[in-house]
């Protein structure tokens, strides 16, 4: 502590707080996880009675519902309930944006394991069989599954959206190089470890009382009350945790929470939902499918000139969040790169699907994969590095830092990032060792890439920047710290209660981490965005900070003192020479009837965007990353492994580097899993095949690169974030484009270094083997 | 038809009666409310269902409670009934092994299971025999380090 008025003699007195933001603290809950002491909704004693729900799914993509007779369910042992869409109290709808997602099939199916009805049993078995006894007829109807289709038949959510800046036609035409290509994107599970889950237990008046898994309190209390038909305040929603979410938790979880009230209130008995794997995988929505087509024009040192984007979003059979995930797929299509002329083309296609939902980076990741091919593209084309081009088409200073969407980039870092990653791993000497290595083997190829990420933070949806807290301190000094933010693994709740600690400057044990719950902080956005700490982060601290502007006025008013002589620190309140602890002085303020309650609220600032135009800065910063990845492919099997990876990336000023080094790690290997294993199959009748960890396939242990080093760059928010930190969740998942940039190199090192391997997504065994294929082929005609 | 099962669960002997559909899993967690053994793909994939019967670790979703008749079944509340941390327990905790904490339970199951079978283990070796938990959050980074870390404290605190 840097305090110069402080006599030598008291400096023990000023030992830091524990827990004070910058520390690597671990967990809030870390103790009770490794105890198996911390509770998720599965894990609550059940109420007596309680009953357990399941759906059953419609066996078609698209149907009518000819005749549906359920009195052998109705009759079967231990069913209570049968619940369909006429027994809906209030609307059978459970769309977050747009009304277009009836919660049960009323009268047709519009995807393959669509629920058409609930069962409500004594046991989930017994709910299960019952299930089975339906007698439904179906009118199978013609189904649009795929984007390819949904194109054809213009079977869109809106119509086409552009957005762009410049003359792309004229670029396009007059650069000394032109190119053209494609890419597939497959879509993601989001494969949270705790499967869907709610409890809705009836209360007084009607009243519900949910315990969700729920990434969105907010909305399915507005959304549960809505089917219900009743007034939100007749419905409460509490979250005290997620076994992960990463999206997938946001507008999913009201499904099953609003069904789960539905059966509370016409039985009067608690009902639980909770989804098995496979019906959790075949029911929810996924990470949206792209295919990505890019027309570019370019010097002979591999700048842009001119680029158009055509992205088709595969968004299922309803809107859901997917308008504002394509949106951000086209905010995104710039990557960290300057594009002079630019015009990106959305198609939002509404496809006989589960309907697609958000998934860690919105979109982004579909956004940059696309720019990041068309770098390994031009870079084969002129037999340039791609490392080289990448960085000829970085944003810059004025004159090259205007987004496609017209925001300014003023907080760029990126060439430093890059450049010191460059160093740092010694590129050059990596890529001739990996030469060497192909050059001295015919079986096996190594690939490298370096890539950058430049991701745009805050909901692009301007209403969504904002956010509540609630701060008690309690006459012993101890706080209870409530906002509307949930915890799914990422270390919200730690963070915050880290800059509660700071203001108030006492121990973080000292502040209790609370369930979020909508009846303490109300009308809250989904955390999501990566924007939980920035949002929530601010709310905490302004509540904390009017809650100490009243210890302040009230000690400068009881000792006769200045306010500036008062100062908080180390558990203690100075107050001139002398000093009281924080709880006595809590306790001398409660005495005195100084309230010691507060709400917090914040709103971003400085944010605007018109949807229309595709204009604006509905971006408050920007964070940046870089990764370097090494990779080796099995030209015979396909097989592939990472066995480098390097990673330098900026969270700003760090509230907690521990957990910040964990997102990333994390987030990065879940991306690895989206463009290597993971893949998503379904069959010609839309039946998703891939529903359980047998087929469907994230990364493990030992799939982790061999040698794995983070880095955080050392940089502060140009804002006025939260202790100048900026948000971590979604950013470090795109750096695993980095991998999939590498295994492309791997692949067209086999041919004669300029032909474009075409290398889907995810690079599976088979689809790097395809590649292989084609790029040898292409040798042997000699048409390289 | 009900059967009647004995067995020692986390020190305790145990005698109820079970269904002989119930799996071991739904045993300890409805009979039993032993709530910190998850459940994370109900089938014998993800590992969150860790326990142990008769000191190995195995997989309580895939096995039937009457198959535990006789047996001595640890679960993750049973490591510290003291409430001192078992050093497994305590290093994912020192060590971040642990972001949503669903699969971390099924994780130091696991890795005491390693820490026994492998006293010396590397981290080759730590990953190999990790590959049947899943964990969608952490990238495995800290989860291999806790491991390492635990198996040295156990092996030093045995030695
Ligand atoms: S629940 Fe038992 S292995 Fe996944
Ligand atoms: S910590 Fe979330 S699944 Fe492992």
């Amino acid at each position: 502590m840097s305090d110069q008025s402080m006599a030598p003699d008291t400096a023990s007195l000023c030992d830091p707080i524990h827990g004070g933001v910058a520390q690597p603290i671990t967990h809030d809950s870390a103790h009770k996880h490794v105890a198996g002491a911390a509770f998720y909704v599965d894990d609550l004693p059940e109420p007596q009675d309680m009953l357990h729900l399941y759906a059953a799914q419609s066996p078609h993509a698209h149907a009518r519902i000819t005749s549906m007779n359920l009195d052998a369910v109705r009759q079967a042992s231990g069913v209570v309930a049968v619940i369909t869409a006429a027994d809906i109290p209030g609307h059978n709808q459970i769309g977050a944006v747009f009304k277009d997602e009836p919660l049960l099939a009323d009268g047709e199916v519009f995807y393959n394991g669509h629920p058409v009805f609930v069962v409500a049993a004594k046991s989930i078995e017994q709910a299960r069989a019952a299930a089975a006894l339906a007698k439904i007829d179906y009118e199978v109807l013609p189904a649009i599954l795929g984007i390819k289709d949904a194109h054809e038949a213009q079977s869109y959510l809106e119509p086409p959206q552009s957005m762009g800046r410049g003359d792309v036609k004229t670029a396009l035409n007059r650069a000394p190089h032109r190119l053209s290509g494609h890419l597939s994107v497959n879509g993601q599970d989001h494969f949270y470890l705790e499967g869907q889950v709610s409890l809705a237990i009836p209360g007084e008046d009607g009243d519900v009382h949910v315990y969700s898994s729920t990434q969105h309190p907010s909305e399915l209390q507005h959304l549960v009350a809505e089917v219900l038909g009743v007034a939100s305040h007749s419905v409460t929603v509490e979250v005290r945790r997620m076994g992960g979410g990463f999206g997938g938790k946001e507008s999913q979880a009201a499904i099953f929470a609003a069904l789960a009230a539905v059966a509370a209130k016409r039985t009067g008995r608690a009902a639980k939902f909770r989804l098995d794997r496979d019906d959790d995988m075949i029911i929810t929505g996924k990470r949206h499918e792209a295919e990505i087509a890019y027309d570019v024009s370019f010097d002979t040192d591999g700048r842009i000139d001119g680029i158009r984007f055509e992205q088709f979003i595969k968004c299922g059979y309803a809107a859901d969040l997917s308008l504002a995930v394509s949106d951000r797929a086209m905010f995104h299509a710039d990557n960290a790169y300057y594009l002079p002329n630019v015009e990106i083309k959305s198609f939002r296609c509404r496809t006989n699907t589960v309907s697609n939902t958000a998934f860690r980076g919105f979109g982004g990741p579909q956004g940059v994969i696309g720019i990041e091919r068309v770098m390994d593209a031009i870079a084969l084309h002129l037999g340039l590095d791609a490392l080289q081009v990448r960085k000829a088409n970085l944003y810059g200073g004025p004159g090259r830092d205007v987004t496609p969407y017209h925001q300014q980039v003023t907080d760029n870092v990126i060439p430093e990032i890059i450049g010191a990653l460059e160093k740092e791993t010694d590129y050059a000497k990596r890529r001739a060792a990996v030469k060497a290595f192909n050059a001295a083997h015919r079986w096996q190829k190594k690939g490298l890439a370096l890539t950058p990420v430049k991701f745009g933070i805050s909901f692009t949806t301007k209403h969504l920047n904002q956010a509540g807290a609630l701060v008690h301190v309690y006459s012993d000094g101890s706080v209870h710290l409530n906002h509307g933010g949930t915890e799914m693994g990422q270390g919200l709740m730690v963070k915050v209660a880290q800059v509660v600690a700071e203001e108030f400057q006492i121990d973080v044990d000292r502040v209790k981490v609370t369930a979020t719950h909508t009846g303490k902080v109300p009308n809250t956005s989904a955390t999501a965005a990566s924007s939980g700490s920035d949002l929530n982060g601010m709310a905490a601290q302004a509540a904390a900070r009017t809650i100490k502007e009243r210890l302040v006025d009230f000690i400068a008013e009881s000792r006769g003192l200045p306010k500036d002589q008062i100062r908080f620190q180390s558990n203690k309140v100075f107050i001139g020479n002398d000093f009281v602890t924080f709880d006595d002085l809590v306790h001398e303020a409660y005495l005195a009837r100084i309230s010691l309650s507060s709400t917090g609220f914040y709103k971003t600032p400085d944010i605007h965007y018109d949807r229309d135009s595709h204009t604006g800065r509905p971006f408050y910063y920007f964070a940046y990353g870089a990764a370097l990845s090494e990779v080796v492919i099995d030209v015979l099997t396909g097989e592939s492994r990472v066995l480098a990876v390097d990673i330098l990336h900026d969270v700003g000023r760090s509230l907690n580097p521990a957990v910040d080094l964990g997102q990333i790690e994390g987030g990065f290997i879940q991306g690895m899993g989206w463009l290597t294993t993971e893949e998503l199959v379904s069959d010609a009748e839309g039946r998703l095949r891939t529903h359980a960890p047998s087929t469907y396939k994230i990364p493990v242990a030992s799939d982790r690169p061999d040698a794995f080093n983070i880095t955080l760059f050392s940089n502060t928010n140009r804002e006025a974030t939260i202790h100048r930190s900026k948000a971590v969740g979604e950013p470090p998942f795109m750096l695993a484009v980095s991998v999939h940039s590498a295994l492309l190199d791997a692949v067209a090192s086999l041919g004669d270094g300029t032909q474009l391997p075409p290398l889907d997504a995810p690079a599976t065994p088979e689809a790097i083997l395809r590649a292989v294929e084609a790029v040898t082929a292409q040798n042997e005609r000699g048409d390289g | 038809m009900a059967l009647s099962i004995n067995l020692t669960v986390n020190g305790e002997a145990v005698t109820k009666t079970v269904e002989p559909t119930c799996l071991l899993v739904d045993f300890l967690r409805d009979d039993l409310q032993l709530t910190g053994t998850h459940v994370g793909c109900d089938t014998s994939q993800c590992g969150a269902c860790t326990i142990h019967l008769d000191g190995q670790p195995v997989k309580a979703c895939t096995i039937l409670a009457v198959q535990a008749d006789g047996a001595e079944i640890l679960t993750i509340e049973g490591l510290a009934p003291e409430g001192e941390l078992h050093p497994m327990q305590a290093a994912f905790a020192q060590h971040h092994g642990l972001q949503c904490g669903f699969c971390t339970p099924g994780m130091v199951m696991t890795g005491i299971g390693i820490a026994r079978q492998h006293p010396d283990a590397d981290e080759a070796t730590i990953r190999r025999e990790l590959e049947g938990n899943l964990c969608r959050c952490t990238g495995y980074q800290n989860i291999v380090k806790a491991v390492a870390a635990g198996t040295r404290l156990m092996t030093d605190s045995e030695s």
